[in-house]
């Protein structure tokens, strides 16, 4: 059962893509929880991969001690958990990015503050 | 066979009826601990107006229980005159 | 006391009978299901709603008697409180963030409770079961108004109290409480009844009350523990209602056994994550500690817990599905909480800290196996970078779970390094999940959750700025807009302690002497 209700009435999803000023992108960083939780930005479906990871990711992990030590050729990624290999000159919809799409990237090696996946 | 409880705040209005209780019902046992005063007994706890009475030297109405407690267990039973605290299985 | 009780006229039994069962009939103009619209629709069967126990024979005569009484004991001590200044009593200045934390998501919440209670007390066909919920529907309202009276004293000295109900509707963090109770609130009155009488105010009731009023004992918090007290014999009324009828549900009819199956899942894990900020105030807010989340859980989950759904598998019930993985969590939520509160305290209205040395070592003492191999590094960490001029705080907005609407920190069972992800796909749109169990919840009822309003995604669609913002002009922060949208003052109610207003102050107060555990 779809909702448990007294009869049948029209349910529009809160969080549909026209509601946002573009896609939607849930981005992790694994074991690396100084950042507590993945993030959520709204990130233009047009804008470049390596754009994304050398602009975005910068500011929005930047912070973080082995961030400038991160090597993109040997980071892997997961995109809904599955793998996934980014083609770093395409956009991100041209890679297959949609709205509320989750992708997570690891560093090996790099395992956060103190080897403490932080 | 299980213990039935009952558990009161441990201030002078709860005083009586504990006293109450354990001049009623023989096997309870009674724990006190910060703040707060617990009886326990086998199979159950009754708990009788007329005792309370005699305790704190006034007539006593036996919902007045509430103004204290703080927990209990078992099936209640409940008259003017008398609270069970019991199980049935 | 009042003056002598007059003998009554008729036993309690009897009075009881006549004043509440027997003010009930059977309509006659109308259809019974016109009048009771909302006691089928849930699949619910009841054959006969005498078979109701009522736990305990209170009139409303006697109610109002006994709620009174109470009522002028407990406002007699919050007045001396206020008047002898109590909130110079406290341990140290960090306990009120605890408070704050208590007034901003769990007094609403009380609020909830009663408008919930009122409507079910309007809809179960069974007079026993209205007035139950009638009675329960104004100790709510007296507990939203209590702890209002019982904290208001510290709102005329700290910050971080002063838009409580306001921040209820809109912070992000206030959503998890919110989203939990309007949840229950738009189920139906038999779900409600499992999700808040039975599954909060039985199964987990303990885990909620026993951390704030021993931690506002061992703190120094008379007002608070006040209150606790004067609320303690309401609880145990809104216990034996929980029992009393997830047992009549269970008894009337072999039907509703997977009905209620599915909702004590649904709400033991619901309830679980909503204490995820309790076990977090319990392990790190309280500058006397108590016990431990952990010790707590053990206690009051863990051995309670087990003795009753024994009990209940006579019924055909079995210990709820999120059992396990809440019992694993134990040893990880309240620091990954915190860890969350810490690094996002630019946009929380209370204050956060590093937890001092002595701290730490009681946290290591109590979690042997994961505090200092997962968390003492990061707390180290920002200690460090804070002392160095550089305290972080996190300006990306987190991914939220669709569910409980907690922000994505907790881990996969059984491996602490990754966090849990889990998705569904429904009518074009994924929606994501922090477990199993969360996902499981919007698989049975996709469309009660695709509605749901979540912090993030609305700051993101810009309706979380005051009217009239305009996001395009230069030089937009849309960090300092939303919290301007909040109400949170910016510099006193946000930031860590260490910064805070709220330090220097009670340092003042207290003679400019260094607080007992000093930050």
């Amino acid at each position: 059962m779809s909702v448990c209700s007294l009869k049948p009435y029209a349910i529009e999803p809160k969080d549909s893509r026209d509601k946002f000023p573009a896609p939607l992108l849930f981005i992790g960083w694994e074991h690396h929880h100084m950042f507590c939780a993945p993030v959520c930005i709204p990130v233009p479906g047009q804008t470049i991969f390596r754009t994304f990871t050398d602009e975005i990711l910068q500011e929005i992990y930047g912070a973080h001690p082995e961030f400038t030590s991160i090597d993109w050729k040997a980071v892997t990624w997961l995109k809904s958990g599955k793998v996934f290999t980014p083609r770093f000159d395409f956009s991100l919809a041209e890679n297959g990015l949609g709205h509320k799409d989750v992708i997570r990237f690891k560093t090996p090696g790099l395992n956060g503050i103190k080897g403490s996946n932080s | 066979m299980s213990n039935v409880f009952i558990a009161f705040q441990a201030n002078e209005e709860s005083r009586p009826i504990v006293d109450a209780i354990i001049v009623d019902n023989p096997e309870a046992v009674v724990v006190y601990s910060p703040g707060l005063v617990k009886i326990d007994a086998p199979n159950r706890i009754v708990i009788n107006r007329e005792t309370i009475e005699e305790e704190v030297g006034r007539e006593y109405d036996l919902q007045e229980i509430h103004l204290n407690l703080v927990t209990l267990s078992g099936n209640i039973d409940e008259d003017d005159d008398q609270l069970t605290l019991s199980w049935n299985h | 006391m009042d003056a002598i009780v007059k003998r009554k006229k008729i036993g309690l039994k009897q009075r009881y009978q006549t004043m509440t069962r027997d003010l009930a009939w059977q309509t006659s103009y109308q259809d019974m299901d016109k009048v009771f619209p909302y006691d089928k629709y849930e699949g619910i069967v009841v054959h006969d709603w005498d078979e109701w126990e009522d736990p305990f024979r209170l009139t409303m005569e006697a109610y109002w008697k006994y709620q009174g009484q109470k009522e002028k004991k407990l406002y007699a001590v919050i007045d001396a409180f206020a008047q002898n200044n109590g909130q110079l009593g406290i341990s140290d200045a960090r306990y009120v963030n605890a408070l704050k934390l208590f007034i901003q998501g769990v007094t609403p919440l009380e609020y909830c409770a009663h408008r919930g209670f009122a409507h079910v007390g309007r809809h179960f066909t069974g007079a026993g079961a209205r007035v139950a919920a009638q009675m329960q529907s104004i100790d709510e309202l007296r507990h939203y108004q209590t702890e209002t009276h019982a904290l208001s004293h510290y709102n005329k000295h700290f910050n971080g109290m002063h838009e409580s109900n306001y921040w209820f509707d809109r912070v992000w963090y206030l959503s998890v409480p919110k989203s939990f109770f309007e949840d229950a609130m738009s189920g139906g009155p038999f779900e409600f009844l499992v999700a808040i009488s039975f599954s909060f105010e039985y199964v987990l009731t303990n885990l909620l009350f026993v951390p704030f009023m021993s931690g506002a004992a061992h703190n120094g918090d008379m007002s608070t523990v006040t209150f606790g007290f004067s609320a303690q014999s309401d609880e145990s009324r809104h216990m034996t209602l929980g029992i009393e009828c997830i047992k009549f549900l269970l008894e009337q009819d072999p039907a509703n056994v997977p009905i209620v199956q599915r909702w004590i899942d649904k709400w033991f894990w619901r309830g679980y994550r909503l204490l995820t900020l309790v076990a977090m105030m319990q392990d790190y807010m309280l500058p006397k500690r108590v016990m431990s989340w952990k010790e707590a859980w053990e206690m009051y989950a863990e051995s309670s817990g087990a003795a009753l759904f024994k009990d209940l598998e006579r019924y055909g019930i079995r210990e709820p599905k999120g059992w396990k993985d809440a019992c694993e969590g134990k040893d990880h939520i309240s620091h990954q909480a915190w860890n969350t509160f810490y690094t996002y305290n630019a946009a929380a209205a209370f204050h956060t800290w590093v937890p001092n040395e002595e701290e730490m070592e009681w946290l290591s003492e109590k979690y042997p196996e994961t505090f200092d191999r997962y968390y003492r590094p990061r707390l180290e960490y920002y200690d460090q970078q804070h002392k160095e001029g550089e305290r972080f705080y996190n300006k990306t907005l987190p991914m939220l779970c669709q569910v409980c609407q907690i922000p994505m920190f907790f881990t996969e069972p059984n491996d602490p390094t990754s966090i849990c992800y889990r998705e569904s796909d429904y009518r074009d749109d994924k929606y994501h999940f922090c477990s199993d169990h969360c996902k499981e919840i919007f698989d049975n009822e996709p469309e009660k959750y695709i509605q749901a309003w979540m912090p993030v995604h609305q700051i993101h669609q810009g309706n979380c700025f005051p009217e009239g913002t305009d996001p395009t002009v230069d030089g937009f922060d849309p960090l300092a807009a939303v919290l301007e949208y909040y109400r949170i003052n910016v510099g006193s109610d946000n930031f860590d302690f260490a910064d805070s207003e709220d330090r220097r102050n009670f340092m003042e107060w207290r003679g400019g002497e260094e607080p007992e555990v000093s930050p």
